[in-house]
Parts: structure tokens; sequence; C-alpha cells
């Protein structure tokens, strides 16, 4: 175990142990081994001390343990989100690490990962400290750091991976852009394989010289509206560069974010040939087109862009035949008044911690294409497994296990509503979207981060 | 968040950001556009060719983009229905100083006026502003994406000549990727009936035709003699550096028109362009002066096109009664 996951632990320790647990009844357990109806109690110490019906409160010492009645709603272990833009040190008017944790467990995270595009970029071991002494002060979400995997994220030299490694990094990413050099990309990998630690690479697929200029799906749409565009192959040249790369080193890659019919296939034929990827989708990626730029709304404005209804028909696929592991937010917090920049200056991203389970469920679970284990697999234990939190992080709900939990109303109806969001920005694609499902509570560590819908610090 | 795009005064437009926007039924819009030009064309021809129809009102001149030649014909045309104008110079405002797109137009719209006329270099600016702004918005070009008072202005020049735009064949000839007047001229030409032919090489054409209403051709030659209307588009120079095309005389020789190429035109076929031309490139000089050459009439009229469209966004009502000189 890290010197970082011994830090996080002692630090629990003191916020749990006031606690007389809990007791969650009647709710719908699902985790990895299937689902069934069961009362799960929670000890002081921030375990779980059992799960099942008609439990012997008395014999678990838990007589003092408030109990919330969770009849309707799923528990399950906490969400991971791999991808998570929480902007500080640098952007802190966006976002910071506290209001990126409060949005991040009110939308049922118990583990994120922050990525390293901040400023100063996450290439050194202090802003991996600061981030993740931030994260503790918080003290609403397990905030992991990535680390760049160039010095700067400008593509030129190799960050300290093996420092970083050991100061608790798992996820090496230049997310934001691609690394574009295929030589330097290589050697990553490389460097990468002999380290200590499991590590992966994260790509952010995007070859710059055919996206260059581009800010939005090229195709019907950015002809129609005059906006310069970026084709889907821009996407599909790295992701076959880099199974190339993969299958060349050894080394898994992992794909973030993936949004076009051809990297979906890729990684399809891929993964049948026995290579060791991963990959991720966005919730925005399964639920929007590009035809939503009509409106010249940078709220919109992503990247990877909005694309095609094929598109998102290939990714919806992806995720049911299990090309694409993992559903991450790529949560990208912005200001209104960068965003209210006319379209090709504004900044890309769109909020997305506090609104992927509703769209999860409301496009994913409801219409079948995936079951609600499946769809929670792709939720929790799989991103656990990509960022190797899996020891802490997606585990049974079973005795001895740490109490990361979340508890939501599937059936739960309501709007978004870009005002009401915990993030400081309001940057949501969302406004006004009717979905279903929210969270009632989440718990870390036994102890609960937010409590009937409220954030409890 | 959306706002009807009606004028409350007649429940018709509010804001001219694109040729759709003349809808439901826009070949109905355009016929409007041009009557009310009609009458306009005649006030500019008077020996003092002013009208009180927009006395009291204020047009404001925001333009993001360097173009004294539209500025001036909004200006003119402000001035001729005794509108007041500003101009709000953006290099000298604050936005030079960080100012927000947004704080610029609330603070515009702070000082009270009626019509803001806007030229920016992104596409879909006018849109967002539209979406803030109380007073009536014109789109006076915005990125790659549309420039409908030149569509207006260039119907009504070829109505001028040939009575009508239906079943009329108008090759487009160019840079239609990045030009917004393409965009514009397609979606009027093509609501009015007309045939629209496009012909570029294939870098210079979007990436998608998808939905596109027009047929394309990369032999200029072969589309000449077929056409009523040529539409010559203007080159940038710059579109060498992009790997667009490989040199400007390679272009020029492809696509320009010369003296040869517009002895392949009928007889009665109108050469136009919207301006600034590069004489020599993408149009001959002696080609630029001949009798069917239509380009100043064009300027002429985007004056009394611009008054049009000023009145039906400003005044009371759809038509207009032709009041007094002041």
């Amino acid at each position: 175990m890290s010197k970082n996951s011994n830090n996080n632990a002692k630090n629990r320790k003191a916020i749990v142990s006031e606690s007389a647990g809990w007791i969650l009844t009647g709710g719908r357990v699902v985790d990895r081994t299937g689902e069934r109806i069961a009362d799960v109690a929670i000890a002081p110490d921030g375990t779980i001390a059992a799960v099942g019906v008609d439990l012997d409160l008395k014999a678990l010492g838990l007589t003092k343990a408030p109990v919330l009645d969770v009849t309707g709603c799923v528990v399950s272990p906490g969400f991971v989100d791999i991808h998570t833009h929480l902007r500080e040190p640098g952007r802190e008017e966006a976002e910071t690490i506290e209001s990126g944790s409060r949005a991040a467990a009110l939308g049922g995270y118990t583990a994120v990962v922050a990525m390293p595009n901040t400023e100063p970029t996450i290439d050194s071991v202090a802003v991996v400290r600061q981030v993740l002494d931030a994260g503790l002060a918080a003290g609403l979400c397990d905030v992991r750091s990535s680390g760049s995997i160039t010095l700067g994220r400008e593509g030129d030299a190799l960050s300290p991976m093996a420092e970083l490694a050991a100061a608790g990094v798992r996820i090496f990413t230049d997310d934001g852009c691609g690394v574009q050099d295929d030589r330097l990309m290589r050697r990553a990998l490389e460097y990468a394989s002999g380290l200590p630690e499991s590590v992966v690479l994260a790509q952010h697929c995007e070859v710059e010289a055919l996206s260059h200029g581009g800010h939005m799906h090229e195709g019907e749409w950015s002809s129609r509206l005059g906006i310069p565009g970026m084709p889907a192959e821009a996407e599909e040249l790295m992701v076959f560069r880099d199974i190339a790369l993969s299958r060349l080193t050894g080394m898994v890659v992992h794909f973030q974010h993936l949004s076009t019919a051809g990297a979906v296939a890729l990684v399809r034929d891929a993964k049948a040939s026995g290579l060791n990827v991963t990959a991720e989708a966005t919730p925005h990626h399964f639920t929007l087109t590009h035809a939503e730029v009509a409106s010249y709304d940078p709220v919109f404005k992503v990247n990877p862009p909005l694309r095609t209804a094929e598109d998102v028909a290939a990714v919806k696929a992806g995720l049911a035949d299990g090309t694409i592991d993992a559903i991450a937010t790529d949560h990208a917090p912005h200001t209104d008044d960068v965003k209210e920049a006319p379209f090709d200056h504004a900044p890309c991203g769109m909020l997305g911690l506090e609104t992927a389970l509703a769209l999860g469920i409301t496009e994913l679970v409801e219409p079948g294409v995936l079951s609600m284990t499946e769809f929670i697999a792709k939720m929790s234990w799989n991103p656990a497994a990509i960022a190797r939190i899996d020891g802490i992080h997606g585990r049974n709900i079973q005795a001895d296990e740490p109490a990361h939990l979340v508890v939501f109303d599937p059936a739960l109806e309501w709007a978004v509503d870009p005002s009401a969001l915990a993030s400081k920005s309001n940057n949501t694609p969302y406004a006004g979207r009717v979905v279903r499902g929210k969270v009632r509570h989440t718990f870390l560590c036994g102890v609960p981060t937010v409590l009937d819908g409220e954030a409890q610090r | 968040m959306n706002r009807p795009v009606t004028n409350p005064r007649h429940g018709r437009l509010r804001s001219l950001l694109t040729i759709s926007d003349l809808g439901p039924d826009i070949a109905t819009g355009i016929s409007e556009v041009m009557t009310l030009t009609d009458s306009f064309v005649e006030v500019s021809e008077r020996t003092i060719p002013k009208v009180p129809a927009l006395r009291g009102r204020t047009v404001v001149s925001l333009f993001f983009e360097d173009s004294t030649r539209t500025r001036l014909s909004f200006e003119t045309a402000a001035k001729r229905l005794s509108a007041d104008t500003m101009n709000f110079s953006v290099s000298t405002s604050s936005v030079k100083k960080g100012e927000s797109l947004r704080d610029t137009i609330e603070t515009i719209e702070a000082m009270g006026v009626d019509a803001i006329v806007v030229r920016h270099a992104s596409a879909g600016v006018p849109r967002q502003i539209a979406q803030w702004a109380t007073s009536a918005v014109i789109n006076a070009g915005d990125g790659w994406h549309e420039h409908p008072t030149q569509a207006l202005l260039d119907c009504y020049t070829i109505r001028q000549r040939f009575g009508e735009i239906t079943g009329k064949r108008i090759a487009i000839v160019g840079d239609i990727r990045h030009s917004r007047v393409a965009r514009s001229n397609i979606a009027a030409f093509t609501a009015l009936g007309a045939e629209v032919t496009l012909v570029a090489p294939p870098t210079l054409l979007p990436p998608s035709l998808e939905g596109w209403p027009a047929k394309v051709s990369t032999n200029i030659d072969a589309v000449l003699p077929t056409v009523d209307v040529c539409y010559m588009l203007r080159m940038q120079r710059e579109r060498m550096t992009e790997a667009l095309i490989p040199t400007i005389r390679e272009y020029s020789t492809r696509y320009g028109l010369n003296e040869r190429r517009a002895e392949l035109l009928p007889d009665h076929a109108l050469i136009m362009h919207p301006g600034p031309m590069n004489r020599g490139v993408e149009i001959d000089a002696a080609v630029a002066d001949l009798p069917n050459t239509v380009i100043v009439d064009q300027v002429r009229n985007g004056v009394a096109v611009r008054m049009a469209v000023l009145f039906l966004l400003l005044g009371s009502g759809t038509t207009w009664g032709g009041e007094a000189d002041v």
C-alpha cells in the first residue's frame, strides 16, 4: 500500500471515531455478485459489519446505530470517476477540490481521479501532494491524483513517472490533449512498464494535425453552421496508433472518452485480439449529438466533440457489449463568463458529476441497453480497477469491506437545474432536462457525505 | 432562454440572423423585403434621399471585424430613414481591455438602442447576442456562417434585371467552405426557386453537403454555358498556407473568371461578386467592367435593401406608405 493510502486511512479514522454506525434497511443491494434485498449494517470503524435479512444488531453491537429505511433504493459500492477536472490548483474560480468533491458525493461518487491539466500541471510530487491534501481536508470523497505523461503536458519530455507513482499516482495522462509524438508515447509506455507500482497510461485520443482549428465535430452540422470541424478520424488515428503501441510494448493503454463509432470498433477488435486495453465513455457522448450546437451555445462545446446519432448508438453498443469498460464524467467546470464567449473562443468542457447517474439510468438502464448491475459495474468496480484502487473501492457489499457506499432511488424524477448543482460552475448541457435516478445517501468509510440528498459538509 | 424572434409592433420579424429567419415561408419573407426595397430605391433616387420613417430610433453598428463597406451601407441606410446612428468601434473599445461579449452588449443596451448591427469573425455571435439583447439584432456577417442582407441585395439585383429568380440557374464559384455569403445565398436563391450549382475545388467545399439544396461541379467551363448568373466569391491568399490550394495562380487558372470564360456565358447572363474584388485572381480586370457585370448595382441596392430590413425590424409595419421628405 502506498504512503498516500496510509494517510487516507489514518485521516478517515479520525473522521469516523464518533460514529455509532448506520443501518440501511430494505435496500436492493447490488454488487458484482448480483443483487438481493438485504439490510446493510455499517460498523463505527467504517467497515461493513454485516449484510442480510433480520440482522442481529445486538450481536453486532449496533443497537445505537441510526436506521435509514432505503426500501425501493439501490445500495451499491460508491461510484468511481476516473476522469474529473477539479481545476485546483489554478482555476479555483471554476471549481475547487472541495466544491468538486461535494459535487462528486452528491453524484454518488466515493472516489475521483483528478486530471492533471491544472495550473501548474500535475507533473511533480509537490502538486500531487497539494491535490491529495486538499481532498483529505474536504473529506467528501477519496480524491486521487493523476499525473501528466509529459512535463507541462507539452508533449516534449517525460514527467518523473516513478516519483509520481511513489506519491500515489496510478493514472498517467496528458488529458486535454493526446501525446502527439509516436516515439515519446512508445517510450512512456515502456518506461511505465518498469515501475514497481501497477500504473496505466490513459490517452485523450486526438491527432492535432487533423483536428487543428476545429471547435465541433466535422460533418453536416459544422458545415451548415460555419464552424470549423474536427473529423472523427482525428480520434480514430490515435486510437489505432496506441493499440499498435500497446501491442509493441505489452503495456495497458486506457482510452479516455471514446466518442466515434470507428474508435469503438477499433477497441472492440483490439480486445478481441487479446490485447489488454480498456476504455471509458462519457454520459454526454451517449446522450447528445452535434445537432445541439445549432444553438451556438458554448455549453455544448466539449472535446471530443458531440458527434452524430450513429456515433451515439455505437457508444451505447460499446457499453452494452463490454468494449467500453467504464462510464467517466469528464466533469469540466467553466465559469459563465468564459462560456459566454463566441463559440470558437469558448473553452471545451461540461459538468458531469451530478448528472451521470441519472443519465445512465434514464438513457441506458431504462431502455435496456444495460442491466442495473452492468451499469453499476461501469460506474464503480470497473473504473476502480482501471484506477488501481479496486482494493478499496468498488468492493462487494459484505462484512469487513470498507463502507464506501451509495444509496440511490432509481425512479425519482427530477429536472436538472444548473444553479442547484454543488459545482461552482453552471455549465451543464442538461438544463431543464427531466431525468430519473437520484442519490439519497453516500457513505465514505462509513461516514455519510450525503444524507437525504444533502451534502453533510 | 429562447425569445420569440418577432417585432412586437407587427408580430413579425424581430431580428435578422439568418435567411431562414424570414420563414416559415422564406420566399414570401424575401418578397416582402423586395417590395419594401422598391419603395426605398425610389427614396434613394430623390434629391434629398431621406424619410422620417425611423426618426427617434437608434441603430448601433457593432463591428468586431473590419468592414468599411458593409458598415457604411448600414449607416447610410439608417440615416436615410432618419434613425440616429452610433458606431461602436471595437479597436478603441473596452473589448480590447478584456470585456466579455455579454458585458459589451449590456453596456450598449443600457444606453438605449433599438437595433444592433453585428459583424463578427465568429459564427453564431449574432444569435448569442439576440439571446441576451432586447433590441433587434441584424447579422452583418458572422464568420463562415451567414450574411443575410448580402443575400437579400443579391436577390434584389437579380430580380431587378430578370424580373424574377424562380427557375434561374445560378453558379456560385470559389471558396464556398469559408463563405458566409455563399451560405446565405444558397438559402435565399433556392427558397425562391433558383437552381444553384457550386463550383469549387473539393478543398474549398464544406466537409459535408448533406441537406444542401445545390449541385456541385469542379468544371467551371462546363457549367458557365448553362447559367443565368455567375456569382464569383472572393479568394483569400491565406488559403494557400492552409494547403487548400497549391497556388493562387493555379486557382486563378482553374476557377478564375477570365475573358475566355466570360465568353462561355450566355449573352444575358449576369456576373456578380460580393466585393471587395481581387482583380486578376477570381475575376479578370476586363471582366469586372463588362456590361453584364452588376457589381456596382449590388452595392447601390445594398443601401435600399438595408433600409427595408431596418424598417421591417423597427418600423410600424411590413409596408411603407411613402411618407413625405423631411
